[in-house]
């Protein structure tokens, strides 16, 4: 019997698998050729400005598209190694060399890296095909190659670096690259605000990760993945569960976790070949990778591992519910991406025996979402950029491929049995039930809704009566932009091979460390049954509501409070705004009344200043010398006083 | 009377930087006195960059031949002119340091082009404003070649500042900085009356902190009997509890230096100043001063007070904390770009006030980042961004001269791709975005601080710089996001003086940010402050 949480809270710590790489040689040698091609097409993109525009989709096509050539060559020579001489190092140069304190900016190529790089240049290549289709007729689309290729670069040195502090570059780089693709349509003034506020968000976490590197910096004098792990098992435990704490905060920046999970459903302004990149197959799930990545911190402190837990859980019905009221279908896809990241988590923290699984779940998440991404982008092609899922309807005829290839997805994102999502997420919900009754219900619980919401979307947008508006015409995209789709609908299908013989578990061993031995209440295969049936039931319900009557054309307004809670993203902006913007604003409102007007009250507008020429301008500034003499000589007197009274009481 | 007079030994090898800045200085006062009007403006620039060459490479060779006298982190110098002066790693470090960034801002005070081939100083100062005399001097095309002697005994002062061994020293020069910087800041061509009335409120206050100052000095002579920085140490360090006489000292000096960096509450002037002064003063003054004024901070709390750290550390830490959040949250509401520059400058030294309260001397080893190292650094990358930054702001113009207002760069990144991209990318760097020189100086500054244990003050700089990502954001979402207006400003094209001072620092913040080894090595080398 399983109890609620698992009582090993204090108990049990230890274990964490010190990073040993060897020198790149040989084959290895070429290993940074993976960063550098797209760093060079970026380059020349955003050199060449508007010259590139005839040819700058095929460069940064082919950058990407040998990238990951190279990166299959590594992954093959990786494979051929034993097991102890798969962390592969190679020095480039050394970035910050301050007396005993060095950071090198060099790679580690290990099996986690390595089916990382696998995705980013993998994925990111077909959606780089596919985009040439998507942006044809975009006249800045050399520019918006520019930025792909300078995405792809940032997050192969997020995941290859060695050292945290490198890391925390890639890290900044992908908010940087987010950022600016998010805003690419700037002239949509929702993009511009949905881009800022990916930023700020992002930034939240990054001081999460900044201070945890500054912590490592402190305790072991060094930030590299060596010396941390080899420090950790020394660490004091306070010391461990800050940086294990610090680490989520990071992470759920970055993954959009609750609680800094509202920029997500924004950043959906942007291209849907960029929401299918970065916000469903790679960036977003970097604080996955970072918890992974830092197993051996996670393995010294366990409240840091339950406070993971909970977050993947929370994240993960939260992500579920907002994905079932969505009527945008992008928005929609975007609860659903939170939701399976917080899967994710939720194996991550729960240690060695949880890594390879969120890793895996990652895999075929990158796959099968990315793939229904393009294929949204492929049917508001057809729908002249509409993305209302109530303007859709009975597309399975007219846009065929589209249509399977986003079936292919949908079986297996709600895990149907044979297809890759199934494999994946039933590996978790079991290693949560092994860990305690409420990660186990819950994750149960998240994959009936999610049957639940991609069924919605797959009736509404292809099967239910056609709501078409007038002068649309859908019509199948064409083949650059199918044949990603066939791609990925194909590896969605059969993505569970991964973990044929327990491949993918043995494969990661060298990073995360032993699977270790899980107790379940039940075998396995009467939970595989259980967890089918709640899928079952939650398409079921998701049929008779949808799949019969009429739809409306436009959303009804008298809906449950429920509803309209999951509508209005379960009110995470509006926490925000309350528990953050207001008093901040309040705050600043009183400071800028305080810089303004100290203490004699004068009131100037500022803005009688603003655009006059220089004549008219009599009395320009707001302060009076005397007020502000005054200030001064008040805190020349507090400072004074403070002083005598600090060290003579 | 037996009495002898003892000549003063004056090693001049080592203070030859000092003695060419200010025979610079003269020299351009004898050429506005005999040169021709027109021969003037070439002169006094080539005299100016002459002298600013030739005094960075006497700040090299002194640097070069620095004696290493040892100590727990290694110190190189010796105290020179009897003790007036110390020739000491920052000291060097801090002289050429504020060379480079003169040397830089000389180019924009050169810079002609932008009104129609005159310099941007008033033709005329003293004549009204509206008047006809003033009508008369711009017809004429009359200017005032002045500022740059001015500019050079500013620069003197700034270097003998931080380099003072002695407090009464460090108040000539504090006011050999100052004086000269009240009459540039008041030159302006256009926006007379907003200039000339920023001037005044600078000259009032400055002389009102200047008191503050002296007056400090007045009670920590009271106190140890010298003005000898060394010699305040050892009575500092000799006794065992501060008395009030010590203590109402360090706090009133503490004023009149924090005045100088523009740390709250004693930033008042920062935004007025800046907004009216030239701008290619404002670049100057927002870069060198504060590094003058942020060495001089050092030495003497370093130096001077260093046996009684646990009882100015509370002040210090309240201002650094008061400083960080009064900078970065009320330049969330600035709508002009000058001003936004000013409270960032402000939220800039409080960060800076982080890494100084850190006092951290290093690890057990010796070797390592030491508060005073990463302060030198963060000097460094913040006077690069910042000239680069101002010199930016000079560009943006309609027919009253430059447009600062927020909304007015709105579609910049359309009309003029690069130089909007330049100036995101200072704003990127304030921000502290990694691979930017702003990154590089804040993590070596907070790293430096962390391991000093003000973990608390670091927490709360970490939150601060994260508020000010957010206004710099918001710059360049106008710039990039927004549409222009009707009544765009056009972009001047420059000559090539102000291009290169933005290729410079678009340079510089690229290098420091990739490539930081060799200037933190050289920050690392300056060692220790020579007592």
């Amino acid at each position: 019997m399983t109890p609620l949480i698992s009582p090993w809270l204090p108990a049990e710590a230890g274990g964490g698998v010190p990073v040993l790489p060897v020198e790149a040689a040989g084959t290895f040698w070429w290993l940074w050729l993976i960063i550098a091609l797209p760093a060079l097409g970026a380059t020349l993109l955003l050199l060449g400005g508007r010259l590139t525009n005839p040819w700058g989709h095929l460069l940064g096509t082919a950058m990407s598209a040998g990238s990951f050539g190279v990166a299959l060559v590594m992954f093959v020579a990786l494979l051929g190694r034993s097991e102890e001489e798969r962390q592969v190092r190679q020095q480039l140069w050394t970035w910050l060399d301050v007396g005993d304190y060095t950071v090198d900016m060099s790679l580690l190529f290990d099996p986690l890296s390595a089916v990382f790089v696998l995705l980013i240049t993998g994925v990111g290549t077909l959606i780089h095909i596919y985009s040439i289709g998507y942006m044809a007729h975009d006249e800045r689309r050399g520019r918006f190659f520019a930025y792909l290729n300078l995405f792809v670069v940032a997050m192969l040195v997020l995941v290859l670096a060695d050292d945290y502090l490198a890391v925390f570059l890639g890290w900044e780089g992908v908010g940087l690259a987010s950022y600016l693709l998010i805003g690419f349509w700037a002239h949509k003034q929702s993009a511009a605000v949905a881009a800022k506020k990916a930023f700020v968000v992002n930034r939240v976490g990054d001081v999460g990760m900044s201070l945890a590197v500054m912590t490592m910096v402190a305790t072991f004098s060094t930030s590299s993945f060596v010396g941390v792990s080899a420090g950790m098992p020394e660490a004091s435990s306070g010391t461990s569960t800050a940086l294990g704490l610090l680490l989520l905060l990071a992470a759920c920046g970055k993954s959009a976790q609750v609680p800094l999970q509202s920029w997500l459903l924004d950043a959906m302004e942007g291209p849907t070949p960029v929401s299918a990149l970065i916000h469903a197959a790679t960036m977003v799930t970097a604080g996955v990778y970072l918890i992974v990545r830092s197993n051996y911190v996670y393995a010294e402190t366990p409240v840091a591992q339950v406070a993971v837990m909970a977050v993947g859980l929370v994240t993960l019905l939260f992500g579920a519910v907002i994905g079932c009221a969505k009527d945008d279908i992008k928005k929609a896809l975007a609860g659903s991406t939170m939701s399976q990241i917080g899967y994710m988590t939720l194996a991550a923290g729960i240690g060695p025996a949880g890594y390879a699984f969120a890793i895996f779940h990652l895999l075929t998440h990158g796959f099968f979402k990315a793939n229904m991404f393009l294929g949204a982008g492929s049917v508001m092609h057809a729908m002249d950029d509409d993305v209302d899922m109530r303007h859709y309807g009975a597309l399975s005829r007219a846009m065929p491929i589209t249509f399977l290839t986003f079936a292919a997805g949908y079986l297996a994102i709600i895990g149907f049995p044979g297809f890759a999502g199934f494999w994946s997420k039933d590996k978790i919900i079991e290693a949560a039930f092994a860990e305690g009754w409420v990660f186990g219900v819950g994750a149960l619980l998240g994959a009936g809704v999610t049957a639940f919401y991609m069924t919605r979307v797959m009736l509404m947008t292809f099967i239910s009566k056609k709501r078409w508006r007038s002068g649309v015409h859908p019509h199948e995209s064409p083949s650059v932009m199918t044949v990603p789709l066939v791609v990925l609908g194909a590896l969605s299908a059969v993505g569970g091979v991964l973990l044929l013989g327990g491949w993918i578990t043995g494969w990661l061993e060298p990073v995360t460390g032993p699977e270790g031995e899980h107790e379940l209440f039940v075998s396995p295969f009467i939970l595989t049954s259980l967890v089918t049936l709640v899928v079952l039931a939650g398409v079921v319900v998701a049929w008779l509501v949808f799949g019969r009557g009429e739809l409306a054309g436009t959303a009804p307004q008298r809906v449950s409070w429920v509803t309209r809670a999951a509508r209005n993203d379960l009110y995470g902006d509006a926490f925000n705004e309350a528990v953050f913007m207001r008093p901040g604003q309040h705050l600043v409102r009183g400071l800028v009344y305080l810089d303004d007007t100290i203490i004699d009250g004068v009131v100037n507008g500022v803005a009688a200043l603003v655009g006059g020429s220089s004549g008219q301008v009599r009395r320009a500034q707001t302060g009076f010398v005397r007020s502000y003499a005054l200030t001064m000589l008040g805190g020349a007197l507090v400072a004074v006083l403070a002083t005598l009274a600090v060290t003579l009481a | 009377m037996t009495g002898e007079f003892d000549v003063p030994k004056v090693e001049y090898a080592l203070v030859l930087p000092l003695l060419v800045v200010f025979g610079g200085a003269l020299v351009g006062v004898v050429i506005e006195a005999f040169a021709s009007r027109a021969w003037r403006y070439t002169a006094q620039v080539g005299v100016t960059v002459t002298t600013l060459v030739a005094a960075l490479v006497s700040t090299v060779l002194v640097g070069v031949g620095l004696d290493s006298i040892g100590g727990d982190v290694p110190a190189r110098g010796e105290l020179v002119v009897e003790g007036a002066i110390v020739v000491d790693g920052p000291s060097v470090f801090l002289w050429g340091l504020l060379l480079v960034l003169s040397l830089i801002s000389a180019l924009l005070f050169a810079e002609r082009r932008l009104e129609g081939g005159l310099t941007s100083f008033a033709g005329q100062a003293a004549a009204l404003p509206g008047t006809d005399a003033e009508r008369v001097a711009s017809t004429e095309r009359i200017e005032h070649t002045e500022v740059f002697p001015l500019m050079l005994f500013a620069v003197g002062g700034m270097m003998v500042f931080p380099a003072a061994g002695d407090l009464l020293i460090m108040f000539v020069a504090l006011e050999v900085l100052s004086l000269p910087l009240y009459l540039l800041c008041g030159l302006a061509r256009r926006r007379r009356l907003l200039s000339q009335e920023a001037a005044m409120k600078y000259f009032l206050l400055g002389a009102f902190s200047s008191a503050f100052f002296l007056y400090g000095i007045a009670l920590v002579y009271g106190y140890a009997g010298s003005f000898d920085l060394t010699a305040i140490d050892q009575a500092v360090s000799a006794s065992t509890a501060g008395t009030p006489l010590l203590l109402a000292g360090i706090a009133l000096i503490a004023v009149g230096l924090l005045f100088k960096i523009g740390a709250a509450p004693f930033h008042a002037w920062t935004p007025d100043v800046y907004q009216g002064a030239p701008t290619a003063v404002t670049g100057f003054m927002a870069a060198c001063t504060k590094i003058a004024a942020f060495g001089a901070l050092l030495r003497v709390f370093y130096v001077g007070f260093g046996g009684a750290s646990w009882d100015w550390r509370p002040l210090i830490w309240v201002v650094a904390i008061l400083t960080m959040v009064v900078g970065s949250l009320v330049a969330i509401t600035q709508s002009d770009i000058k001003r936004m520059l000013a409270y960032s400058s402000i939220a800039h030294a409080g960060f800076v006030l982080v890494g100084f309260v850190g006092l951290y001397s290093g690890n057990a080893t010796g070797a390592g980042i030491t508060s005073l190292s990463s302060v030198l650094f963060y000097l460094t990358t913040y006077g690069f961004s910042t000239l680069g930054a101002f010199a930016v702001v000079t560009l943006v113009r309609d027919a009253g001269g430059e447009t600062t207002h927020l909304s007015r760069w709105a579609g910049l990144g359309r009309s003029s791709p690069v130089l909007a991209g330049a100036f995101a990318f200072f704003l990127l760097a304030f921000a502290g975005i990694p691979l930017t020189s702003g990154f590089m100086g804040k993590w070596m500054v907070f790293a430096a601080a962390w391991a000093g244990g003000a973990w608390v003050l670091v927490v709360i700089a970490v939150l601060t710089s994260l508020v000010a990502a957010f206004f710099y954001v918001r710059v360049i979402v106008v710039m990039f996001f927004s549409d222009p207006g009707v009544d765009a400003p056009a972009v001047a094209v420059p000559s090539a003086l102000t291009a290169a001072v933005i290729a410079v620092a678009v340079a510089a913040t690229v290098l420091l940010g990739v490539v930081p080894g060799p200037v933190l090595d050289l920050a690392q080398q300056a060692g220790a402050f020579v007592r």
